[in-house]
C-alpha cells in the first residue's frame, strides 16, 4: 500500500518535471538561437549554430557604425522616448480618470464607463486612414509628440478600467474620514489612493512602456523618414529587405532591447503581479 | 407666466435666462462664452457642414477626404457647443424654479464652491477626455463615416472627389463573389483562429500554473522565472526570431530541430496550414505567461481547507483538480480569460510580423493566414479600398463589441464594475 502510493508520487512528479523542462526548453531555445545568431560571422543564417564556432562581435558593431540605413541608436533613444512619454503621460491621465471613475456619483458616469469598454474592444489601428489624414491635417506627419498624444489616448479606456477596478477594492473608509478631517480630494487621490494603488499603477507603467514597443501599424503610418523610426519599423524593415540576408544583425539589435526591457520587467514582476490578480479579477 | 419658463426662453440666448434671474456676472460670463465659441468656430461650422454633405465640389480645389475630417471635427465640436447650451437652458430653469418657490440664488461665490466640488470629477477627467476623443473618437467615427463613401484607388483626392454612396460598400461585401468569398474565408479562419490560439494558451497557462503550484515540487521560483521570458521580451522581437526560426530555407526547426528527428523538412511559410499550425504555436508561447502568472494568484488564495477536506473524504487528485481547482480559477478569472480571446481576435502582430498573411492567396486580397484585422490593414495600406476597408471595420467592430458585451453581462463582472 505504502510503496504503491510511493510510487504514485514518483510518477506524478517524474512527469510534472518532464512537462516543466520541455516548456522551459522551449522557451528558452528560441532566447539562445537568438543570440547564437547574433555572435555568427556573416549576414546568412545558413550556417547558424547555436553555438558559433567563431564567435563574433561584428553585428553589434555593425549597428552603431551609423550607416544610413542603420541608425540603430537613433531608433532606439526614439523608442525609449516614446515609450516614456507614453507611460508617463498613461499613468497620470489614467490614474486621474480612475479615480474621479471610483470614487465619484456624476451624470454621464456610467455612459462613459459603457464606452470606454467598448472602446477597448476596437483597435484603435482600424482607423488609419484617420489618424494619417489627422496627422497631416495638423502637418505633424514624423512628429513623436503627436505619436506619444496616439498611444496615451489608446491606453486610456482599457488601463482606466483596470485602475478603477483596482480602486474600488481600496475601502471607502479610507477616503471618507479623510474627507471629515477636511482634506480636499486631490489632497485624498494623491495621499491616500495613489500610495495604495501601486501594484496597478506599475501595471498602467508597464503597459503604457511596452505598448509602442509592440506597436508596428501606427508608428509606420506616422513616421515616414528612417531617422524618425522606432525600434519596432527600423528591425522589421532590417530583417525584410531581403529576408535572412541581415537576420544577423537583427538578432544583434534585437537582444540589446531586449535584455534590459527584460530585466526591468523581471524586477517589477513583484509589483504587478498582485495588481494584475486583483485588479483583473474585480475588473 | 412662471419665473422658470420665462428664464428657460430667454435663455435661448445664453445668458439672458441668468439675467432675467438677476444672476448678472453669470449671465455675462454665458453670453460671452456662447459669442466668442460662435465667432472662433463660425469658418469651421461653415466649411466643415458644408463640407461634410457634399464632400466637395470642384476637383482640385476640394479634397474630399480633408472636408470629411473637418466636418468630422465640427460635428464634434458642435456637440461640445450643444451640451453648454442644454447646459444653459438647464441652469436658467432651475433657478427659475427656485425663484417660483421663493428660494434664494446662490451667490456667485457659492455658485463657485459648487462648481469645484460637483465638477470636481469632470475636472479631473477631462484631459483624459480630450485625448480620447482626439486619439480614439475621432478616427473611428472617421472610418465609420468613409464606410458609406466610395472611397478608393480611383476615387483618390485630389485628382478626384469622393461621394456618399450610403450602404452600397456593405451590400458589395455580399453580394460580389470574389469579396464575399474572401470575407468569408478570413472571417471563418479569424474565428478558428481566436478559439484555438486564445484556448491553448489559456490551458496551457493554468496547467503549468497548477503543475508548479504542487507542494513538494522544487525549484519552483527558477521555473515562475523562466515562464514568464515570453511576456518580458518585447513581441515583436519574438515574433521576429519566430520567423527565422520558421524559415523554410535556413530556419532552426526544420534544420536542426526535426532534422534530428529524421523528420522532413515542413514548409512553415509556404503552405497555408502549416503556416496556421505555427501561428497557433508560437501564441501559444507568447500568450500562456499571462494566464500563468494570473492563475499562480488566484491558486495561493483558495483555501487550503478545501483540499484537505477532499483528500479525507478520499477524492484523486484529478477529481480535486477537476472540482476545486479548475472551477475557482475560470470563475475568478472569467474576465481575463474573455481578454485574451478578444486580444487574439485583434492580434495584428504576430499575423503579419511572421509572415506577413501569407503565404499568397491569388486572386484574392487576403493571404492564406490573414485575420480580419491584417486584411484590413492590407485593404488600406496596399491595395487602397479604403471604403471597404472602413466597412470591414464597422463589422468586425459590431462583431467584438456584441460577443464581448453578451459575455460580460454573462459574467456579471460587468455589472458589478458599473
Amino acid at each position: 500500500m505504502r510503496s504503491s502510493v510511493r510510487s504514485k508520487k514518483f510518477l506524478r512528479l517524474f512527469v510534472s518535471y518532464a512537462i516543466l523542462t520541455f516548456v522551459a526548453v522551449a522557451i528558452i531555445y528560441p532566447l539562445l538561437w537568438t543570440i547564437g545568431a547574433s555572435l555568427n560571422p556573416g549576414n546568412s543564417l545558413i550556417s547558424t549554430t547555436l553555438i558559433p564556432k567563431k564567435p563574433t562581435l561584428d553585428h553589434y558593431r555593425e549597428l552603431f557604425a551609423g550607416k544610413e540605413s542603420l541608425l540603430y541608436e537613433r531608433w532606439y533613444w526614439n523608442s525609449m522616448k516614446i515609450s516614456f512619454f507614453t507611460m508617463l503621460g498613461s499613468v497620470i491621465s489614467v490614474s486621474f480618470t480612475a479615480y474621479a471613475f471610483s470614487r465619484f456619483r456624476f451624470k454621464g458616469r456610467r455612459n462613459a464607463l459603457t464606452l470606454f469598454l467598448l472602446l477597448q474592444m476596437v483597435p484603435q489601428f482600424s482607423a488609419l486612414i484617420a489618424l494619417f489624414v489627422l496627422a497631416q491635417m495638423l502637418g505633424m506627419l514624423n512628429s513623436h509628440w503627436l505619436l506619444i498624444l496616439l498611444y496615451i489616448g489608446g491606453q486610456i479606456p482599457m488601463n482606466t478600467y483596470l485602475m478603477k477596478g483596482y480602486m474600488d477594492s481600496i475601502p471607502r473608509d479610507l477616503d471618507e474620514s479623510a474627507k471629515i478631517d477636511g482634506a480636499s480630494n486631490t489632497r485624498i487621490f494623491f495621499q491616500i489612493l495613489l500610495p495604495l494603488s501601486k501594484p496597478m499603477i506599475a501595471v498602467v507603467a508597464m503597459n503604457g512602456f511596452t505598448g509602442p514597443l509592440g506597436d508596428f501599424v501606427l508608428s509606420s503610418a506616422i513616421l515616414r523618414t528612417p531617422d524618425a523610426y522606432t525600434l519596432p519599423i527600423g528591425l522589421y524593415n532590417l530583417v525584410n529587405e531581403v529576408m535572412g540576408a541581415s537576420y544577423t544583425t537583427f538578432a544583434a539589435g534585437a537582444l540589446l532591447i531586449s535584455i534590459p526591457v527584460a530585466i526591468v520587467f523581471l524586477m517589477l514582476q513583484r509589483n504587478f503581479v498582485s495588481g494584475l490578480t486583483l485588479g483583473g479579477i474585480k475588473g | 407666466m412662471s419665473h422658470r419658463k420665462m428664464a428657460l426662453c430667454l435663455s435661448i440666448i445664453p445668458g439672458l435666462g441668468q439675467w432675467y434671474n438677476r444672476q448678472w456676472a453669470k449671465g455675462v460670463l454665458f453670453l460671452v462664452f456662447a459669442a466668442s465659441f460662435l465667432t472662433a468656430f463660425a469658418d469651421l461650422f461653415n466649411m466643415g457642414f458644408w463640407g461634410i454633405v457634399t464632400l466637395g465640389t470642384e476637383v482640385q480645389r476640394d479634397n474630399s477626404i480633408f472636408l470629411l475630417a473637418e466636418g468630422i471635427i465640427a460635428v464634434i465640436v458642435a456637440l461640445f457647443g450643444l451640451a453648454f447650451y442644454c447646459f444653459n437652458l438647464w441652469d436658467a430653469y432651475k433657478n427659475g424654479e427656485r425663484r417660483d418657490r421663493g428660494d434664494r440664488l446662490n451667490t456667485l461665490k457659492e455658485e463657485y464652491h459648487q462648481l469645484v466640488e460637483q465638477g470636481y470629477p469632470y475636472v479631473v477627467s477631462s484631459p483624459a477626455f480630450f485625448l480620447l476623443v482626439f486619439s480614439v473618437i475621432f478616427p473611428v467615427l472617421f472610418s465609420f463615416a468613409l464606410a458609406f463613401t466610395n472611397y478608393d484607388l480611383y476615387h483618390t483626392p485630389p485628382a478626384k472627389l469622393v461621394d456618399w454612396v450610403g450602404f452600397d460598400t456593405f451590400l458589395k461585401i455580399f453580394t460580389v463573389d470574389i469579396w464575399r468569398s474572401t470575407f468569408f474565408d478570413v472571417l471563418s479562419w479569424t474565428v478558428i483562429w481566436t478559439l484555438v490560439a486564445s484556448t491553448l494558451q489559456v490551458a496551457a497557462g493554468i496547467l503549468l500554473a497548477v503543475i508548479v503550484n504542487q507542494k513538494d515540487l522544487r525549484l519552483k521560483k527558477l521555473y515562475r522565472t523562466i515562464f514568464v521570458l515570453p511576456w518580458a521580451v518585447p513581441g515583436f522581437v519574438t515574433i521576429l526570431v519566430f520567423a527565422g526560426l520558421f524559415n523554410d530555407s535556413f530556419g532552426a526547426i526544420n534544420h536542426t530541430i526535426l532534422a534530428a528527428l529524421g523528420i522532413d523538412p515542413i514548409p512553415w511559410m509556404t503552405d497555408e496550414h502549416w503556416t496556421r499550425v505555427a501561428l497557433i504555436l508560437m501564441q501559444g508561447w507568447l500568450g500562456f505567461p499571462y494566464v500563468f502568472v494570473v492563475t499562480t494568484g488566484v491558486l495561493q488564495s483558495i483555501p487550503e481547507e478545501l483540499y484537505e477536506a477532499a483528500t479525507i473524504d478520499g477524492a484523486s487528485m484529478f477529481a480535486k483538480f477537476r472540482y476545486i481547482t479548475l472551477p475557482m480559477v475560470l470563475l475568478a478569472m472569467a474576465p481575463i480569460i474573455i481578454t485574451q480571446f478578444t486580444f487574439n481576435f485583434n492580434n495584428f502582430n504576430i499575423i503579419y510580423l511572421f509572415n506577413g498573411g501569407g503565404p499568397a492567396v491569388p486572386g484574392s486580397t487576403a493571404g492564406g493566414t490573414d485575420i480580419l484585422v491584417s486584411w484590413i490593414y492590407k485593404l488600406t495600406m496596399q491595395s487602397s479600398q479604403y471604403a471597404l476597408a472602413a466597412a470591414l471595420t464597422i463589422l468586425l467592430s459590431l462583431f467584438v463589441m456584441g460577443i464581448a458585451l453578451w459575455q460580460f453581462r454573462r459574467t456579471n463582472s460587468f455589472k458589478e464594475g458599473v
